[in-house]
């Protein structure tokens, strides 16, 4: 793919709000080709919110969000996703097969159906999180880690340039936690964007090269050496004092 | 007891029907078996969508969509029936969205005012204009399919193409399937993950609506057999029965056609047993196929389950 001269995204002045009431204030940002952004914040920062504005799943009242230097709509199959896990009901009638094959659909365009090549990258997909033994498993029978797993291969399946994961260390095993952060690197390595929302503040400084505090407004955005320090962590999380102890006390733990 | 269940009698439960009057006996097995199918197919999206309710909304809500395109027609005509019902569904769901999201009452909460309005609304019109509307209340309620060989018959010259209520109701199944098979895809990640759909470009609110078109246009096809109260049934349980005995879509939607043929024969004779309503006799039998699949589902089943749970107390015993 030709190098693009437009960044692959771009956030400007974005405004969401739900029920007339504010929940994401003037968020300017530019991700850089292969950077691999932590987007942290205290619970109803509007992490989840951002990433999802971003992609047009929520509306936006104001502002602009720009991939690749497009709007959304034109950049659609550029874009990978991995939801909550909890966003979905694990007990619907499909296999793990079937879940990644929808990373799929946006390529397919309106009628066609999935083919051999489509097939091929599904299985391929599954074996880079190791789960091509459980493809034909229905997805109710899966452990939290695996269930992670098959959301990961499917944004894999989407073949994208810039993805959006929301929260996938959230309640998964150490094996899985360690093969999330080998693919992180293989994207970033092979020049792909991603952004993850992440709550884990102790762990957020080692997974990530940049750093979005978030709570409501954007407070701090960069490099996490420069943007991950006591001052801006205060100005996100407030009084919340127990992680920011948590936090302070992982840091003497590694300066000594 | 024998007082109160007429005796069976093979012969003229299950043969007689079919000596006497085949041809009237087709008809109503056959738009018993059109009606299941064709709710199990739209039905079985709603169960997985989790909007089981809003069928039963629908069902009720396109009353007063009927009686008022009645009403500005004059006629029981197709076109007239399908707009007032498809306008009456599409306003039930809007209305719904609306109140939730403009008052904050919960979407049951919101569900449960705006049907139970409409279909008032619909009671009343019904009883107001009684002598200009052609509708009876009952059959509007309770449906009456045995009366399908009585209909006015669809021609195309002197070939005789059967009831027109059973050939409405074979086209609708006919145009279901073939919408299915196109969006079958866009119609599973809509339902399973709205959120990655979007993020995919595929608008949901399209299919979202869509359904909601052929909910309606299935609905009031079938009113007239079922009526509006007993087709919810017709939209749950195939896909709930289904659900017992396999964990595939493309089966559970297949299994729909079986079911909905056990449905409607198993239901007809029942009813020509006990001379009972029909449509009535074809939710009993559903519950009933339900019961058994729920008892003896290989892998759900409540015997499965009581297998399993017995197995690990004995090896925790011998263990």
């Amino acid at each position: 793919m030709s190098p693009d001269a437009a960044p692959p995204l771009e956030v400007h002045d974005l405004t969401v709000a739900y029920h007339k009431r504010p929940v994401l204030y003037g968020i300017d940002m530019v991700a850089p080709a292969g950077a691999l952004i932590g987007v942290v914040g205290p619970n109803g920062a509007g992490k989840s919110t951002l990433i999802k504005a971003i992609m047009g799943v929520v509306p936006i009242s104001g502002g602009w969000v720009k991939l690749f230097g497009k709007p959304f709509r034109q950049a659609v199959n550029r874009v990978g996703y991995v939801p909550q896990r909890e966003s979905v009901d694990w007990d619907f009638p499909v296999s793990v097969f079937d879940v990644v094959m929808m990373g799929r659909y946006g390529r397919l365009g309106l009628f066609k159906r999935p083919g051999k090549a489509d097939r091929d990258i599904v299985r391929d997909c599954l074996d880079k999180v190791k789960m091509l033994p459980y493809a034909g498993r229905q997805i109710s029978n899966l452990s939290g880690g695996q269930q992670q797993r098959v959301f990961l291969a499917r944004a894999l399946a989407q073949e994208s340039d810039l993805y959006f994961m929301d929260e996938p260390f959230a309640g998964v095993d150490a094996a899985t936690e360690a093969a999330i952060i080998e693919l992180l690197t293989e994207l970033k390595a092979r020049g792909k964007t991603i952004l993850v929302v992440h709550h884990d503040l102790p762990t957020a400084q080692k997974y990530f090269d940049r750093i979005l505090m978030l709570n409501m407004r954007l407070v701090a955005y960069g490099p996490t050496e420069e943007v991950f320090n006591m001052e801006n962590l205060q100005k996100a999380y407030g009084g919340r004092l127990n992680i920011l102890t948590e936090v302070a006390e992982r840091e003497k733990a590694v300066a000594e | 007891m024998n007082g109160f269940i007429p005796a069976f009698d093979f012969q003229t439960v299950f043969v007689e029907p079919w000596q006497w009057d085949p041809v009237g006996t087709a008809w109503i097995v056959g738009m018993g078996f059109l009606v299941s199918a064709a709710c199990g197919l739209v039905g079985t999206f709603l169960v997985f969508r989790r909007m089981a309710l809003v069928g039963d909304a629908i069902s009720h809500s396109i009353l007063p969509g009927i009686v008022i395109a009645f009403l500005i027609s004059g006629s029981r005509g197709v076109l007239p029936m399908m707009a007032g019902a498809v306008a009456a569904g599409l306003v039930t769901v809007a209305l719904i969205e609306a109140i939730h999201r403009g008052s904050r009452v919960k979407p049951d909460a919101a569900l449960g005012i705006v049907f139970s309005t409409l279909f008032a609304l619909g009671v009343i019109l019904l009883a107001l204009f009684a002598d200009k509307v052609d509708l009876d209340p009952d059959c509007v309620l309770y449906g009456e399919i045995g009366l399908m060989p009585l209909m006015q018959e669809a021609r195309i010259g002197s070939v005789s193409l059967g009831p027109w209520p059973v050939l409405q109701m074979g086209i609708v199944f006919l145009v279901l399937v073939a919408l299915l098979f196109l969006f079958y895809k866009q119609l599973l990640v809509t339902s399973f993950d709205p959120a990655l759909a979007r993020s995919l470009g595929i608008r949901a609110s399209v299919y979202h609506y869509g359904l909601m078109f052929c909910l309606s246009v299935t609905v009031v096809s079938s009113f007239e057999a079922v009526g509006v109260i007993l087709v919810i049934a017709m939209l749950i349980f195939p896909a709930v029965t289904g659900t017992m005995l396999t964990d595939r879509l493309p089966l559970i939607l297949g299994l729909t056609l079986p079911l909905g043929a056990m449905y409607s024969l198993l239901g007809f004779h029942l009813a020509l047993w006990l001379d009972t309503s029909i449509a009535g006799a074809m939710v009993v039998v559903a519950g009933a196929l339900f019961g058994v699949a729920w008892i003896f589902s290989p892998r759900k089943g409540l015997l499965a389950l009581a297998l399993a749970r017995r197995r690990i107390q004995h090896e925790a015993a011998t263990a």
